[in-house]
């Protein structure tokens, strides 16, 4: 069966006919094109297709495409003002939070999410807020360096 | 004008050329290929471990509405395999499966679900026979052989001794000997495998997409397992989510799925799960180490012997290429002579092994240096003093004739022992506290590629044209390492402008020349020095130009980048000027530049193999680990990791301490946690929390010491520094544990269960009235 989808994605309001059992990872990938959330596992393992859903990160890979009605909905190709990156982007960019860049989306929404509710967050509450994400890359020495970074950008007047 | 200089772009903090891509979701991975009319491919596997095939029956899911194609073993009786001399796997298995999980069948379907609904339809009968699941069992005298041609499931031996052990270990006032055992483990990348197969049937041609380290293998292969022209063939590598070496080799995922999308005359993706791609494996063999060591009491080692055994999994792989490596990188780290090697890389009815990052070096070092450590101690000898006794003299080639021209381990130690605070802390930590100290080296590429055809080893392209942009092409593969931003930056160091100038496109056989690809950490290196020599080429071509247009000799024209001139008074010509003017000459330039290895560093002929660890650098790590150990849970935290890692010359001294950070983690992964556990030849661990990767809060902090020898052919004097220093956190771990509750862990992981039980039993040992002393 299929229903009506209607709510926010990246502050822009969008109808669409879904499936019942479509989750929102792979209504997003595949059916809007938006491919910057990741599938990393075979379920709820790697966070790597986090999303805000109402500025809360969400697994998308163990939501449905259904739940988000009515709903904000941010992902990672939605931050960023006129072009520029946030400033989480720039502290995964500017700081070597990503390597490999397949992980970065899901630690960018979920550090994303980490600011909006704690501008100032401390490093036990950057590990809170990251640590259901993996990156195989960093080490995450330089994630955590990346988030205090923006953190500071976003004192600073960049958009977070 | 005279404040007019050259930009430098090496030695710097470079954030990465591709990082805005990544951080804003646009970089595109092969599963992020979405097309219209794009097939979905999945895989039909063996659910037994060792069994000759009598039937596949793909019947009733031919029938299923919205099956497009169905392949088989019998669509494809061509072998593939990245060893030349071992290419001995089928992308689908025919007569015979020989791991569970290997690919027998494949299904292109409308979708996704229907695809998955046509797998669960297909059926195999087989004759069963008896499976091998450790390389013991393989190596009992009736086991029948996986492959008729390595008959006693031996895929090889090796064995040689340099100097004579015997009289070494007569020379030793201290012998001792251990074994270890070191669990497989897996690069567990974070982007599954995928690929996308476009097959143009008008045109008789095929354009895959693939999750690669190495384009160019997949190119190779592709001809070999479609019997196409190469020329037909084109291979584009999009953003790879890491390989750690578990893509160093073309993998049956592209094979499959090329052979899909020719039998349905169309395009077909295939991203496999999360277990699939364990299953893919080409991780690192578990491995059984016996060592004994010959020290004397002022800390020279007298002699070495080490027999290793590795459970290689069911097809070659890469396993020739591992064994040898383990026994050729005893060397080129410390003085060593008289040393003996007996390896053998097992068959076994488990998926296949690969190169794992660190590839056949880490388990060596991890059983060397924790040997080395509790030699020390038995002697009263400090660790740090242990190394120094045994340092090369650069330059020098090994007793295996492996040349080393840079060798910065001794400022490497220098650097741990003071950043971590060795002397004044060494012993005097609290109880359930302990530093422990280790080191590895690596090689920067080696130096005779596995397909060996007499071309230059790397070639760099830079095309230049009336815009004044210069594009930078190259078959070297960026996976999340930095090869991209490197090559950028050395170009732009040559030409001494801003990096801005220069685009690079990598990753596609239409455009770019062919590279061996990113494994072995060589294209820094190989990669590098061509990327120098094509803009050296460029630059002269400039230079020419100006001359001409400021009617001066070539040899009065300074290059300062934006601006050439032909004196200090000039007013000069900018660049863009330069470029018109050399353009007017012959039109749109394209240079090339080219890189060879020099035969001194291609190993020896010693014993059969020897050419295996031959380099034109090592790079070399000293790493301290502090650890904290609950006695009451068994549980090991690492509170610091200290690391030196010796890379030459830090290009880019952000990826070098990205690189050296994520390969310490990637070494505490292997040592505390990581392990592929079978039942039966079925993966249990084949999922992101049983197979378990450090998180953010098991991760501590890494200070990095970056070390410069200048390597006097690396790029620059650069050498590795995405490897190196993954082995030594293995025995610092042990080392730090050992001193921190007087228990040695010869087996990894060092889990908290075996921990706990470790302590249990010196509990009860002591209950008895024995003692063990502090400090093993």
């Amino acid at each position: 069966m299929a229903g009506i989808l209607e709510f926010t994605l990246n502050g822009r309001r969008r109808i669409d006919a879904v499936p019942d059992n479509l989750l929102l990872l792979d209504y997003l990938r595949e059916v809007v094109g938006l491919t910057g959330a990741k599938t990393g596992c075979d379920g709820g393992e790697c966070g790597a297709c986090t999303v805000l859903v109402d500025d809360k990160p969400r697994l998308s890979c163990l939501t449905l495409a259904a739940a988000v009605a009515q709903r904000r909905v941010d992902t990672v190709e939605g931050l960023g003002q006129d072009g520029r990156l946030s400033a989480v982007q720039r502290g995964f960019h500017e700081k070597l939070g990503a390597q490999c860049g397949y992980c970065t989306p899901g630690f960018v929404m979920a550090s994303a999410g980490l600011l909006r509710r704690n501008p100032r967050p401390n490093e036990e509450e950057i590990k809170e807020a990251l640590g259901s994400n993996i990156c195989r890359c960093t080490g995450y020495v330089k994630i955590i360096e990346a988030v205090k970074y923006a953190a500071e950008l976003a004192a600073r007047g960049v958009a977070p | 004008m005279n404040d007019v200089a050259p930009v430098h772009s090496i030695g710097g903090y470079v954030p990465m050329v591709d990082g805005p891509e990544k951080v804003s979701g646009r970089a595109k991975y092969t599963a992020d290929l979405v097309r219209p009319d794009v097939l979905a491919g999945r895989i039909y596997r063996s659910p037994y471990a060792h069994a000759e095939i009598l039937e596949v029956d793909v019947t009733a899911a031919a029938r299923l509405p919205g099956v497009m194609a169905i392949v088989t073993g019998a669509d494809c009786d061509k072998t593939f395999g990245v060893l030349p001399i071992a290419r001995s796997e089928h992308p689908l298995a025919r007569d015979k499966v020989r791991y569970k999980g290997e690919p027998v069948a494949a299904v292109a379907a409308v979708d996704d679900a229907t695809a998955r609904q046509a797998i669960e339809l297909i059926r195999m009968k087989v004759r069963e026979l008896p499976a091998y699941y450790t390389a013991g069992a393989a190596l009992a005298p009736d086991a029948v052989a996986l492959h008729a041609r390595r008959p006693g499931n031996i895929e090889r031996d090796v064995l040689f001794e340099l100097g004579s052990v015997d009289d070494g270990f007569a020379q030793a006032d201290l012998v001792r000997e251990a074994s270890y055992n070191c669990a497989e483990v897996c690069q567990n990348q974070m982007e599954m495998h995928a690929a996308l197969a476009e097959y143009d049937a008008e045109r008789e041609r095929i354009t895959v997409h693939a999750s690669t380290q190495v384009p160019y293998y997949v190119h190779l292969m592709l001809a070999q397992i479609l019997d196409m022209d190469m020329s037909r063939i084109r291979v584009i590598k999009p953003h790879v989510g890491g390989g750690f070496g578990c893509r160093t080799e073309a993998l049956n995922v592209e094979l499959i799925t090329a052979l899909l999308a020719r039998k349905v005359g169309g395009s077909v993706r295939t991203v496999i799960t999360r277990e699939e791609t364990f299953i893919t494996h080409r991780g690192r063999p578990e491995t059984d180490i016996r060592l004994k060591i010959g020290l004397r009491r002022d800390g020279r080692i007298t002699a070495v012997e080490c027999e290793c055994d590795q459970r290689g999994g069911a097809h070659s792989g890469y396993g020739v290429v591992t064994i040898l490596y383990s026994g050729s990188m005893l060397y080129a780290i410390y003085d060593l002579h008289n040393v003996k090697y007996i390896g053998r890389r097992v068959l076994t009815n488990t998926p296949p092994c690969g190169a794992f990052r660190g590839h056949g070096t880490v388990d060596v070092r991890f059983a060397f240096e924790s040997l080395l450590d509790q030699m020390a101690r038995e002697l009263g000898l400090d660790p740090f003093a242990v190394r120094r006794a045994n340092l090369l003299s650069a330059p020098t080639f090994t007793d295996n004739d492996l040349m080393v021209n840079s060798y910065g381990l001794p400022q490497c130690l220098a650097w741990v022992e003071e950043a971590s605070g060795w002397r004044a802390r060494n012993g005097k930590l609290a109880r359930g506290k302990g530093l422990g100290m280790a080191c590895s080296h690596y090689i920067s590429g080696a130096s005779k590629p596995v397909n060996w055809t007499g071309e230059p080893h790397a070639t760099v392209k830079l095309k230049l044209d009336f815009d004044g942009s210069i594009v930078l092409l190259t078959g070297a593969a960026e996976i999340g390492q930095g090869s991209s931003t490197v090559l950028v930056q050395t170009v732009a160091e040559v030409l001494g402008l801003d990096m801005s100038r220069i685009r690079i496109v990598s990753g596609d056989s239409d455009v770019v020349p062919k590279d061996n690809g990113s494994y072995s950490s060589r294209v820094t290196f190989m990669v590098g020095n061509a990327a120098i020599e094509a803009a050296q080429n460029l630059k002269s071509l400039l230079i020419a130009a100006a001359a001409r247009k400021l009617d001066a000799a070539p040899g009065d024209v300074e290059c300062l980048g934006e601006v050439y001139r032909a004196g200090a008074q000039d007013k000069g010509l900018t660049f863009q000027e330069v470029v018109t003017a050399a353009l007017a000459e012959a039109g749109t330039i394209t240079v090339t530049g080219n890189y060879s290895t020099i035969p001194e560093s291609h190993g020896g002929k010693k014993y059969r193999g020897a050419a295996i660890g031959g380099t034109m650098g090592y790079s070399y790590s000293a790493q301290v680990v502090e650890v904290s150990v609950d006695e009451e849970t068994g549980v090991v935290s690492v509170d610091k990791v200290w690391v030196a890692h010796d890379c030459g010359k830090a290009l880019n001294r952000l990826t070098v301490e990205g690189q050296v950070q994520g390969s310490v983690w990637m070494g505490m992964g292997q040592a505390m946690s990581e392990e592929a556990a079978y039942h039966d030849g079925l993966l249990l661990t084949a999922n992101m929390l049983d197979y378990r990767v450090p998180t953010i809060f098991d991760s501590p902090p890494i200070e990095v010491g970056i070390v410069e020898s200048n390597d006097p052919h690396g790029p620059f004097g650069a050498k590795e520094a995405g490897e190196g220093s993954l082995a030594a956190f293995l025995p610092a771990l042990t080392n730090a544990i050992a001193d921190a509750i007087g228990v040695r862990f010869n087996d990894l992981p060092v889990t908290p269960d075996r921990v706990f039980a470790a302590l249990e039993k010196r509990r009860r040992a002591r209950g008895n009235g024995s003692e063990v002393e502090r400090g093993g």
